[in-house]
């Protein structure tokens, strides 16, 4: 599968998840958080550039406590917490936001 | 949901298969389900855990980085096998994450307290 | 004739079968690589061959295991190039699977 952002194209699996991590920029998140039905916001892009510095460091997406955890850790309590978060992605924060952050699906969410 | 004890016995070497990248995924989803998670290395397990892994030129994720998640996802029962480590001149020095190191019939009585082994 | 080896030596047996062979060279490559590393129980098997077997180990190999700091004395070590030459240097080899 594919999806194209501004006539260029780029390769996703079947659930829309990029294949190739290197293929991420900004407007590529904003066309997959448009396709997630999210408006990205200063707020989301702050977990959407955790989840990719958290990539880098350890090589995989974390898991949805995982993530709520670390989050808690780094940015505060008030934004480590799945409420919050589920505020910010709906359909999961950390697989909704993985999709935007050009991760793969995360590992422990099946 | 009950709370099950989990090890995961490593003992492949890293990369030559894909056992050892596949056992550290399943341990993930384990420990994201809450379990009480705890990895035995032996064997030519423990190659995994040497530090310095550059798996550039062989296009590979490094094992390496990863480790460094585990206590994100709570899991700090690492247990390693003395006697695999000698006979491949390593020592725990050589290892990237803490472990504690023991006999295999420490192993051995470990294994006998868990709920369920899964063998990688 | 050059043997190409791709299994730990503490795993599988597939070395200490080509060193029975009787002469010749060594090429170790991915988990193979481990028998090029000093200090284990390898490294006597290798040293033990090096009258007879030429032994060359992969450098990437050793590089992603972490060891490419401490390979056996008498042990090349060789890029990618030089595993071309060495296959075509010699006139048979053989991968052990």
């Amino acid at each position: 599968m594919a999806i194209e952002v501004n006539g260029k194209t780029y390769e996703t699996d079947e659930e829309g998840y990029l294949i190739n991590l290197s293929d991420w920029n900004e407007e590529v998140a904003n066309y997959l958080a448009q396709q997630e039905g999210i408006t990205m916001t200063e707020q989301h892009w702050e977990v959407i550039n955790f989840l990719r510095d958290y990539y880098n460091e350890f090589q995989i997406a974390p898991a949805v406590r995982v993530l709520t955890k670390a989050i808690g850790k780094k940015l505060g309590p008030e934004k480590g917490n799945s409420q919050y978060l589920y505020e910010l992605f709906p359909y999961g924060p950390a697989k909704q936001a993985c999709k935007i952050a050009g991760l793969p699906k995360p590992t422990g969410c099946v | 949901m009950s709370v099950k004890k989990f090890m995961f016995v490593n003992r492949k070497a890293p990369y030559g298969t894909i056992y050892a990248w596949e056992a550290l995924e399943v341990v993930l989803i384990a420990a994201a389900f809450e379990q009480d998670v705890s990895l035995c290395f032996l064997d030519d397990g423990v190659f995994q855990l040497k530090k310095g892994h550059n798996t550039k030129a062989i296009e590979t994720k490094a094992f390496e980085k990863t480790w460094g998640a585990l206590e994100d996802y709570d899991i700090t029962k690492l247990y390693v096998d003395a006697e695999s480590l000698a006979e491949r001149g390593l020592t725990a020095d050589d290892l990237a994450v803490p472990v504690e190191v023991l006999s295999r019939a420490e192993i051995g009585k470990l294994m006998e307290e868990q709920d369920v082994l899964l063998s990688f | 004739m050059l043997h190409i080896i791709n299994k730990s030596p503490y795993e599988r047996p597939a070395l200490d079968s080509a060193l029975k062979t009787g002469e010749g060279a060594i090429l170790l490559i991915e988990d193979g690589v481990y028998a090029a590393v000093k200090g284990g129980a390898a490294e006597a098997k290798i040293k033990a061959a090096q009258g007879k077997f030429k032994v060359y180990a992969l450098q990437a190999d050793l590089e992603a295991r972490g060891m490419i700091d401490r390979v056996t004395e008498g042990v090349t070590v060789v890029d990618y190039g030089g595993f071309v030459d060495l296959v075509a240097e010699y006139k048979t080899n053989q991968s052990w699977l």
